[in-house]
């Protein structure tokens, strides 16, 4: 098997078990826009334009509630700018790639597919093709986002609201943090920012997840900076 | 404004999120300890997804401490410090929560 397969499949191996809230959810928003009342062609154009869960469940419910666009899109916006921080830890990697590459991966590049192939970048930076990790786990992300999605848009809500499978979502992101669970200083930026995003939930523009991030990056590098000395 | 448009709009900006710093960032440029700070990301991001999902309810207020999502939380918590896998975090933590939810 020539590299490049062997790190797509292992881009597809490393995501799969990340899909498991991925598939309720896309089915759970598909449904969402169809009672919502946007129509087949409007939710699913999200899922390929927008093609990130939590802007789209943003966007979908505040134009709902009767909020302006200008508010739907500045909003679903500041819930995507968490990527410009996953767009800075990949670009150490990907910077010799041509510009083609990085348009396309940087469609891919989803949370899920930033946690698992950033850590197969950390350990594989030698590798000519690690970017074929990212490929793998991202179009694999991206075919069941579609698939589920219009799944849900199908049959609506046949995922039973009673398993909670909502729960699956923080789960799995908690489930990416495990390796830094025995690392101090990683605790400290963890706690912090969960008690950050805590605090201010009702910030305007759902802008809690990247004040959350910010504020807990600049603590930590103050903490090292001082350390240092 | 027109749905599609705005559609198209949210989806431009959302785009710009993900390729903006995959287009400027030079990483010959970054020194070491901004580097590092970026080592954090990871940690500094999933905890604004996790905290809010786990530690409110749907009226926006701190859950109860017996409330389920707690206990499948403590339990993802340990499972994965203890087995360091992925797969089995996720499942135990889901099993917890369905425990109890259904039989408790």
């Amino acid at each position: 098997m020539s590299k490049k397969t062997k790190n797509l499949l292992k881009g597809f191996y490393d995501v799969s078990p990340l899909l498991l809230p991925v598939v309720p959810f896309g089915i759970i928003f598909g449904a969402i826009g169809i009672e919502l009342g946007f129509g087949p062609y409007i939710t699913y154009a999200t899922s390929i334009i927008i093609f990130s869960g939590a802007s789209q469940i943003v966007f979908f419910q505040l134009l709902s509630n009767g909020a302006s666009s200008i508010i739907a899109i500045t909003s679903s916006s500041v819930v995507s700018t968490r990527h410009l921080l996953y767009g800075a830890v990949v670009a150490q990697y990907l910077s010799k790639l041509s510009i083609i590459w990085k348009l396309f991966l940087s469609y891919l590049l989803t949370d899920q597919s930033f946690a698992v192939s950033q850590d197969f970048f950390k350990k594989n930076s030698y590798d000519e093709y690690k970017h074929y990790h990212l490929l793998g786990a991202g179009l694999t992300l991206w075919t069941v986002w579609q698939v589920t999605t219009i799944i849900g848009i199908l049959l609506g809500s046949i995922v039973p609201e009673e398993l909670g499978l909502t729960f699956t979502i923080p789960l799995t992101f908690l489930a990416l943090l495990i390796n830094y669970f025995r690392k101090l200083d990683h605790l400290f930026v963890i706690f912090l920012s969960g008690l950050l995003s805590i605090v201010f939930y009702h910030a305007p523009f759902k802008s809690y997840i990247i004040l959350s991030s910010l504020i807990s990056l600049l603590a930590i590098s103050l903490i090292n900076k001082s350390k240092k000395k | 404004m027109n749905i599609w448009i705005s559609i198209v709009i949210a989806g431009i900006i959302n785009y710009l999120t993900r390729l903006g710093s995959v287009l400027l960032i030079k990483p010959e440029k970054l020194n070491e300890s901004t580097k590092k700070i970026l080592g954090y990301v990871p940690s500094a991001v999933f905890p604004a997804i996790i905290f809010p999902a786990v530690f409110l309810n749907e009226t926006n207020t701190i859950v109860d401490i017996k409330d389920p999502k707690i206990i499948g939380f403590v339990v993802a918590v340990i499972t994965g410090y203890l087995s360091k896998n992925v797969l089995t975090t996720i499942i135990a933590g889901l099993i917890s929560y369905w425990v109890i939810i259904f039989f408790i």
